[in-house]
């Protein structure tokens, strides 16, 4: 277990609204000392962290990790690694794995792989049907008592809207969320990027925004139907931002993430057919990224979630209509994060609050924070460090980032959880 | 000029580059013996990863009028069928020292990429809704032969805007050198932003559109590019509504010419008679399209030498 004293951190933590310069003593792993100036007692190591940021251990909640079934991409292991470079202590596994986590066996194998890499708490979601068929409910009672956190189908949304009326109001019973990668898959079909100037300079089909806010609108009026708790995956255009907006105000029980790369990048970034910068929902334009960052600020959107979507160079190398959607984002999500602090758009406690106490409320998981008495979890930023995007400073298994080659500023530089170091980038610590 | 990938990336002083070279070349397709020893000993990979037979056959003509040597394969007859990966199909065949690629392929993008993996010039020979830059070339030249100047000329361009690769590349060199462009056809098969990224204008009553064109560019009403959902409601009613039929011609100025990229429907976009008729420049686009194939394998073969 961990003894250590940061001095002169900077202590940005939503959970206990602290914003502050302090020291910070971890003995035997826990948080023992959080004040202006701690003597260090002998033999303890200390670390000058001047200028560095050290908050709760971040949380993201759209992750794929890819086993069991696809470990080629990732895995477990290779995910958690990745996940704590990136500074997050906790992940949401999503479903959508060769067999899909539909049953308790395969949340209970996730959760037990997890376990055993002992880097970071992983959390499943299993889906809401059965093979995200979209036809039968899964045994969402059986799946939480194994540790299920959400539902969803992910990339394989739920089509018929009385099987998803069904499952927000199922979802009641245990008080379970409901997570909707929201898309008219009819509208979005044949589509491979944003549908408008560039998909008509490249001769590429398009998806309009209309196919995700047309979803959006249906599964949050369901949710206002049946009263149960929704949280709406990676949006990425304008009307969807204010769809959930003006249902906020009504009282409707819904949630939602945006990814960095949805206020980092607009369909520009296509250019060439880069596959890298293929995704789904796909990468729009800047009015809508300008949303999103609106969306941020103001609240409407909750959480910065990364949809860390691995594939090996075999979905990526290859034409652009037949690659896979989908890019690795734990790693750059704190550097992405950061830009919109130095532009003034977010405060430091405000794009800490998106990545720890915003993902912890919709998904209900209770953290403490940087206090005395806890374990420590925690990650330390450095906003200055420079992260040169190469394939071998990448800890993900993939490298299919739109990023790759550019130099980002800033990122997580020592990842403690549990109170150990899990992660730290330049030998600090042990 | 390293590939030819697309209209979109020429500046017009190379497009014109282009159809001087052409038309220079056009004097040896007159001649009897019709060769010339530009490219001896030049090989010349025509890769159609999709069906075509003029294209295909034309490229192939080119190469061979310039005494370069060309091997060629289809879809069915290659390796692709049996799941090779298409960027390890090209590296195969450039390690047989290929000095030039044409590329026909079903996804918009991949010559483009082949280009990226490959130090040797490529040429897309139409790469899925994408471009057909040659085939903006042979049209530009027919159009040239025919009216001399480009400058205040109103071309329109008729049917699957969306999906066709003939109208973008077209599009983009008529207007780079100069015309004045629009298109019209069913609103289900226009492109979002076709002003605006292509410089065209939209109208949608066909007898409109060519009320002042010079030249109209009839499009191929390509079924299978449709995929499960027809965009129009019957052949029957794109034919009445859309196709260029003498009644829709007696809005057109009289010395209007009728383009088509071939193969043709006949009776659907074009009057079979039209397509005959002295005001049809269809045949004359296929002569074209040997002497601007040859005229860019010369160009970017002659530079890499």
């Amino acid at each position: 277990m961990l003894d250590i004293l940061f001095k002169n951190c900077t202590i940005i933590d939503p959970f206990n609204r602290v914003e502050t310069k302090a020291d910070l003593l971890i003995e035997g792993g826990r948080i023992t000392g959080l004040e202006r100036d701690i003597t260090p007692r002998d033999g303890i190591k200390t670390i000058n962290l001047q200028g560095r940021w050290v908050v709760p251990g971040l949380v993201d909640i759209h992750t794929h990790l890819r086993e069991p079934g696809e470990e080629y991409k990732e895995t477990i292991l290779t995910g958690l690694k990745s996940a704590v470079a990136g500074g997050f202590t906790t992940v949401c596994a999503m479903p959508n794995t060769r067999p899909p986590n539909d049953s308790a066996s395969v949340t209970r194998f996730i959760i037990g792989r997890a376990r055993e890499c002992n880097l970071g708490r992983v959390l499943p979601v299993a889906t809401i049907t059965k093979a995200q068929k979209g036809t039968e409910l899964t045994e969402f009672g059986d799946l939480l008592s194994a540790g299920a956190v959400a539902f969803s189908d992910d990339g394989l949304p739920v089509k018929n809207s009385r099987i998803m009326r069904l499952a927000l109001e199922y979802a009641l019973n245990f008080d379970a969320l409901i997570i909707s990668h929201s898309e008219d898959l009819e509208l979005a079909r044949h589509g491979v990027m944003n549908e408008g100037r560039m998909s008509t300079t490249l001769g590429l089909m398009g998806i309009p925004n209309a196919a995700e806010d047309i979803q959006v609108y249906r599964d949050v009026r369901l949710a206002e139907t049946t009263g149960a708790r929704l949280h709406i995956a990676h949006v990425s255009t304008k009307e969807a931002v204010e769809i959930i907006r003006s249902a906020k105000r009504r009282g409707v029980r819904v949630t939602c993430e945006t990814a960095p790369h949805y206020f980092s990048l607009t369909e520009e970034a296509v250019e060439g057919y880069n596959t890298l910068a293929k995704m789904n929902p796909p990468l729009r334009t800047e009015e809508d990224r300008e949303a999103i960052i609106e969306g941020l600020r103001d609240g409407t959107i909750d959480c910065i979630a990364t949809d860390h979507a691995p594939h090996s160079t075999l979905e990526k190398e290859c034409e652009f209509e037949k690659a896979a959607n989908g890019i690795i984002g734990l790693e750059t999500a704190v550097p992405l994060g950061l830009r919109l602090v130095k532009k003034g758009v977010l405060s430091p406690m405000q794009l800490v609050e998106l990545m720890t106490v915003g993902p912890c409320k919709v998904i209900g998981l209770e953290k403490g924070g940087v206090r005395p008495g806890e374990l420590a979890d925690l990650t330390v930023i450095d906003p200055e460090c420079a992260f040169h995007v190469t394939p071998q400073n990448l800890c993900s298994k993939s490298h299919n980032s739109p990023f790759l080659g550019e130099t980002l500023e800033g990122r997580a530089v020592i990842t403690l959880f549990e109170g150990r170091c899990v992660f730290d980038l330049h030998g600090m610590v042990s | 000029m390293k590939h030819l990938l697309g209209m979109r990336f020429l500046e017009r002083e190379e497009i014109e580059a282009i159809l001087d070279q052409a038309e220079a070349f056009k004097e040896i397709l007159e001649r009897p013996i019709k060769k010339v020893p530009t490219l001896r000993g030049k090989s010349v990979a025509n890769l159609f990863f999709e069906p075509s037979t003029r294209t295909k056959l034309s490229f192939e003509m080119a190469a061979k009028r310039l005494s370069a040597d060309t091997v060629g394969i289809s879809k069915t007859t290659s390796s692709v069928v049996k799941g090779e990966d298409l960027i390890d199909t090209v590296k195969n065949i450039k390690a047989m020292k290929t000095d030039c690629f044409v590329i026909r392929h079903a996804s918009s993008g991949a010559p483009h990429m082949i280009a990226r993996h490959l130090d040797c010039p490529v040429i897309n020979a139409g790469d899925g809704t994408n471009e057909h830059p040659t085939q903006a070339l042979l049209d530009c030249l027919t159009i040239k032969e025919r009216f001399g100047d480009f400058k205040g000329l109103n071309v329109v361009v008729v049917g699957d805007i969306l999906h066709s690769r003939v109208a973008r590349s077209d599009l983009m060199a008529l207007t780079k050198l100069g015309a004045t462009c629009s298109v019209s056809g069913p609103a289900t098969m226009l492109p979002p932003y076709v002003e605006e990224v292509l410089g065209a204008k939209r109208i949608y009553d066909i007898k409109e559109a060519v009320r002042e064109a010079d030249c109209i560019i009839c499009l191929r009403i390509q079924r299978e590019r449709l995929g499960d959902l027809p965009l129009f409601p019957s052949v029957r009613e794109y034919a009445s509504f859309f196709g260029i039929f003498p009644e829709v011609l007696e809005y057109a100025p009289p010395e209007s010419v009728i383009m088509h990229p071939g193969p043709i429907n006949r009776g659907v976009e074009l009057d079979p008679g039209l397509a005959d008729s002295d005001r049809s420049l269809i045949l004359d686009q296929v002569t074209n399209g040997v002497a601007v194939r040859m005229a860019v394998l010369v160009m970017l073969l002659a530079q890499n030498n």
